[in-house]
């Protein structure tokens, strides 16, 4: 028997100019964060954008632009899906609420190819998406699914987050996917040891975003966002993410 | 998933299938509907009638509903999906997600929502029929 779904996953991709993949070997190291700021700016500046939340199990990017509770896409031979903020916004959350949701490797796989085969994006510049930490399940189904998808990666200064990403990064270069570059977040000091470490690993190091509370008090509020040490160092590395190698 | 991005998805695979096949004309496409779909088998025939290009101009669409069988992973227990406990919400969100079950399902005796989607998820193409080039 076959999965028919598949067969239509980069039909409904073929309208987008380039898909990019957020993504972390390690949790808590502000994916979620990095990917809705960047998708903002980007939509900021003229582009047509779309932002796909693929963390089920750990869904944020919602609370992060403030979607309101009880959205929905709409149905058009398949899901449309509704915009914020100049987004075109899809995550599982519109069909689970506040719920849990308990999904093993299968299940989120299954998710991951439904959601990516009826959801009608249309033309965009960009598709921003924001992974779930790790290199399971989710990494693994894009590089096999997803033709084009880019890989954009976040870590933080910790050695702890960095030397989890560099196995992410072996695994990339070993599948040969495209690494736009290294983004480091929640900088605190003028250390350089994470980019002359992704230099040595033959990545470009786009730039790093400085720790700053407010963000915490921003979430929520896009505009508000855009005005901290996050959107404004952003703005900066959303130009060298733009420009392919 | 929606009928029309359903029957989209059919006609794409079916076609693959018959290009491997060196089919010139495919006779017969045979489809299987898990019941958490709730797919409306007319609305999908409908739009695959619509939708079909002139390599299934002459084709029969057997669209079959395959019951499900949910089995937890904890204790074991097996028991089928019953859209009639559920609300008009979740049903629907069921239908888009299937996944979105283990949201709002729980086993019917030791209540955990760790459980096997054993039958009746997804839809699948089975098989097709044609007539083959050169004979």
């Amino acid at each position: 028997m076959v999965d028919p779904r598949i067969s239509v996953i980069n039909q409904r991709l073929s309208g987008i100019k380039r898909i990019v993949a957020v993504s972390s070997g390690k949790g808590g190291v502000g994916k979620s964060v990095v990917a809705t700021v960047l998708a903002l700016l980007l939509a900021k500046e003229g582009c047509r954008v779309g932002l796909f939340d693929l963390d089920f199990t750990g869904p944020s990017t919602h609370i992060i632009l403030g979607v309101p509770k009880g959205v929905e896409p709409k149905e058009e031979k398949g899901l449309v899906p509704p915009t914020f903020d100049g987004l075109a916004y899809m995550s599982l959350v519109y069909f689970v609420g506040d719920n849990p949701a308990p999904l093993r490797g299968v299940d989120v796989s299954n998710a991951l190819i439904e959601l990516l085969s009826v959801t009608q994006w249309g033309e965009l510049d960009f598709l921003v998406i924001d992974m779930p930490p790790g290199i399971g399940d989710p990494v693994l189904d894009l590089v096999r699914l997803v033709e084009r998808i880019e890989f954009l990666i976040i870590t933080t200064p910790s050695l702890l987050a960095f030397e989890v990403v560099k196995k992410q990064v072996a695994l990339l270069c070993e599948l040969k996917m495209p690494i736009i570059g290294v983004v480091e977040n929640m900088k605190m000091d003028k250390a350089k040891t994470v980019e002359l470490s992704s230099l040595k690993l033959g990545l470009k190091y786009i730039g790093s975003i400085l720790y700053d509370p407010k963000v915490e008090d921003a979430i929520g509020y896009p505009e508000k966002l855009l005005d901290t040490a996050v959107g404004k160092s952003m703005a900066q590395i959303k130009k060298s993410a733009k420009n392919k190698k | 998933m929606h009928e029309w991005a359903l029957a989209e998805a059919i006609l794409a695979s079916a076609k693959q299938v018959a290009e491997q096949e060196n089919l010139k004309e495919v006779t017969e496409v045979t489809i299987n509907i898990g019941e958490l779909q709730q797919i409306e088998p007319p609305i999908l025939r409908f739009a695959l009638t619509q939708m079909k290009t002139d390599l299934f101009k002459n084709a029969k669409f057997h669209i079959l509903k395959i019951n499900s069988t949910l089995k937890c992973r904890v204790c074991a227990t097996k028991w089928q999906f019953n859209l009639r406990k559920l609300d008009k919400a979740t049903a629907e969100a069921i239908h888009f997600v299937p996944e979105a079950s283990h949201s709002f399902i729980k086993c019917p005796k030791c209540g955990s929502p760790d459980f096997e989607i054993i039958n009746g998820r997804g839809v699948w193409l089975q098989n097709i029929k044609g007539v083959k080039h050169n004979g």
